[in-house]
């Protein structure tokens, strides 16, 4: 048995969460308020499962050898649909790594998206701002800033449009965060700061991370946070869909935080059952938002047994061209390893790439 | 003796330290019950407990300069930074704060701090988690740079680092973590500063740091199929830098060549090259030449990277062709 941390922080104390779906799938409230039509309803199922099964999948190429490493973002499905479904087009996401649901909510391909996992190129192949997702980012925290300046960016462009950041519950725990949310609030810059709180940031619970619940820290910048049950996907729509018209309407800044929890490993190179408690993963498996959901769409009758297997459907067509796609995806050419260094190839670069690749004199 | 891998090695000279100095503390992030991911930490936080081994939020920047602050106590601190790209993220504290505090103070406050962190390429990491940043340290006055080869090395050089009285940067690199090798049975401590001659020859000599020395080795066993005799030297301390082991090297075989993991541009092969050329010039034979990574960022893809740093071939083919050019003037 491994001690425990230590002695110093205490237990979080956690507000309760703002939710709308309860266990067994009854709504507090009638998803029409929402705006949601039958249809999005029933979307919100199918991006859901389709992002299950590519992330299944994914974990399974990387068993498979043919990806290098995966961070699997089982159990929050719907903390990251709900809140991309909530955006408009116009508005733009910054990812961190573990955001490939919130892609396929863009319409990201992808076989693409995992190239960058493939490593076969150094980030994913897609195009950013045809998609309005950015670039996955690792080193944990930096999006919250970019994310901060592409707001104000678009807020000097005149533009009606917010601007989302992911990032985990340890995030949190960089200055890069906190500067940035203290930044967004001086400039009223139209961003959304949604973290997933998924209780773990590799082996290091929540607790040791911070003593106060993440969405109370902005108040400390003077903005509105709010805590939500990250398992309901209706809760984190409609909380997303507010921060965001608060951002494009009156330029303030929301903090989101988002209760979930990691189901899968940190990264396909990690051994959760070091740390994470099997109790706790119990636990959690139990509030799947999927199946929970799925019990919602049945009792109001949005969803049928038609409807959900041909979702299954979809989700295992869509798993088999993902799986051709990655396997089928090649090297890139060895002349690449030089080019957008910058964007001309300057002397000495020009000279070390024919020495290395055998050019010249010889 | 026991045979040990080099992350094995590290945990192992962490323990040796903090049993015989039971002030020594080490935080850092997933160092705990995880490890690290690398888990050099393995088996730590069971012998000492969670107050001496401390995983902490992800605030590289608090972190180190927690350190700092602790150090000024007088408790030796050792802080792991897990990926060196993210020496970049506390950079301020390691450059500005940590590095000029017994300057600025006069010499009246000492930083008994050692910062490791894992280093390098070859793992498929891509550009922002493979980077050979050693370069980076080594250009700031007031810290000391070490990166051992070997887990002999690794239990030496790092007892080393803890008793030293300045900040000693620690690379480890993540491509040797699994190499194995002997280490004495005892207490073992190396000194910061001293070069190792790891094969003897006579023809060239060649320097090389961490995961550089077995190719740069590998390559000199090609180059005496050749009838061509390489030394090769494991630099393993950038700062302070035996640069009379370079000199001694060069004033015998009269041919110079680094081999670095660092991009091109102010590797610490310039460093040394220029050392060379001011002290041993008149011995020279011929053009010092250096081995290095490209001007670019590492790429993840395994055949890129591969190509990328510096390779057991690409040493031979360089130094081969520039012995030949030298005896064919
Ligand atoms: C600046 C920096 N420090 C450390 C790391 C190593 N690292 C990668 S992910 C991670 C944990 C992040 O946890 P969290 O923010 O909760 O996100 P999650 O992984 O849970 O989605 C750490 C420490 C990093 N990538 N960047
Ligand atoms: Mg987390």
């Amino acid at each position: 048995m491994l001690p425990a941390m230590s002695d110093d922080g205490d237990r979080t104390e956690q507000g309760p969460a703002r939710s709308i779906l309860g266990p067994g799938g009854e709504a507090s409230i009638d998803p029409a308020d929402l705006g949601l039509k039958e249809e999005d309803l029933r979307e919100l199922y199918r991006l859901m499962v389709l992002s299950r099964k590519a992330d299944l999948e994914a974990t399974a190429l990387q068993r498979q050898g043919q990806l290098a490493v995966y961070p699997p973002l089982l159990g929050q499905e719907a903390a990251q649909v709900g809140s991309a479904f909530a955006l408009q087009d116009e508005d733009f996401i910054f990812p961190s790594y573990r955001e490939m649901a919130s892609a396929i909510v863009r319409g990201v391909d992808v076989v693409g998206y995992l190239l960058f996992h493939r490593a076969t190129w150094h980030g994913g192949m897609f195009d950013p701002n045809e998609h309005r997702f950015g670039v996955v980012s690792v080193p944990v925290g930096s999006q919250t800033l970019h994310a901060v300046g592409y707001a104000m960016g678009t807020k000097l462009d005149g533009k009606p449009a917010c601007t989302l950041v992911y990032f985990g519950d340890g995030a949190t725990s960089q200055g890069d965060f906190h500067e940035a949310c203290n930044f967004a609030a001086v400039f009223r810059a139209p961003v959304v700061f949604f973290c997933q709180n998924n209780h773990w940031a590799i082996s290091v619970p929540f607790e040791r991370q911070s003593v106060a619940p993440v969405y109370r820290k902005a108040e400390a910048y003077g903005f509105p946070g709010i805590q939500v049950d990250g398992n309901d996907v209706l809760a984190v729509y409609q909380a997303t869909r507010e921060a965001a018209e608060r951002a494009r309407t009156e330029h303030t800044p929301t903090l989101i935080e988002a209760l979930t929890y990691r189901l899968g490993p940190h990264s396909t190179a990690d051994d959760r059952t070091r740390y994470q408690p099997a109790e706790q993963i119990a636990e959690w498996e139990g509030r799947d938002p999927i199946v929970r959901y799925r019990r919602f769409l049945e009792s109001t009758g949005a969803g049928d047994e038609a409807f959900f297997s041909a979702c299954d459907d979809e989700a295992n067509t869509e798993a088999t061209r993902i799986r051709e796609g990655v396997i089928g995806a090649g090297p890139r050419p060895l002349e690449e390893l030089f080019e957008w260094v910058f964007a001309d190839m300057p002397e000495h670069l020009r000279r070390q790439r024919d020495e290395v690749l055998g050019r010249g004199e010889g | 003796m026991a045979e040990l891998t080099y992350r094995e090695a590290v945990a192992h000279g962490i323990a040796q330290e903090m049993r015989r100095d039971p002030s020594l503390v080490m935080l850092g992030e997933d160092v705990g019950p995880a490890g690290g991911v690398f888990t050099p930490t393995e088996g730590l936080i069971e012998e000492f407990g969670p107050v001496r081994i401390r995983d902490t939020p992800i605030s590289e920047q608090a972190l180190v300069g927690a350190a700092m602050g602790a150090a000024m106590t007088g408790i030796p601190v050792i802080a792991e930074i897990m990926f060196s790209d993210f020496v970049a993220v506390c950079w301020d504290m390691i450059a500005n704060e940590i590095a000029k505090t017994r300057y600025m103070t006069n010499g009246q406050v000492s930083l008994p701090l050692v910062i490791r962190t894992a280093n390098g390429g070859s793992a498929r990491f891509g550009a922002q988690h493979s980077q050979s940043v050693e370069n980076w340290a080594m250009m700031v006055p007031g810290l000391k740079v070490v990166a051992p080869s070997t887990p002999a090395d690794v239990v030496g050089l790092l007892a080393g680092a803890v008793r030293d009285p300045d900040p000693v940067l620690f690379f480890e690199h993540k491509g040797l973590m699994g190499s194995k090798g002997e280490v004495p049975d005892g207490e073992v401590v190396d000194e910061l500063g001293t070069a190792r001659v790891v094969r003897e020859g006579t023809d060239l000599t060649i320097a090389a740091l961490a995961l550089m020395v077995p190719r740069a080795l590998l390559a000199a066993e090609r180059l005496e199929g050749d009838g061509i005799s390489a030394e090769v030297i494991d630099v393993r301390s950038l700062v302070p830098l035996d640069a009379r082991a370079l000199l001694d090297s060069v004033s015998k075989t009269g041919r110079f060549f680094t081999v670095e993991e660092n991009p091109r541009l102010c590797g610490w092969g310039a460093e040394l090259v220029s050392i060379v050329d001011e002290e041993a010039f008149w011995s020279l034979d011929g053009p010092s030449v250096r081995i290095t990574t490209p001007h670019i960022p590492l790429p993840a893809a395994a055949s890129l990277e591969d190509l990328a740093l510096p390779s057991a071939d690409r040493i031979y083919e360089t130094v081969s062709k520039s012995v030949d050019l030298g005896s064919r003037r």
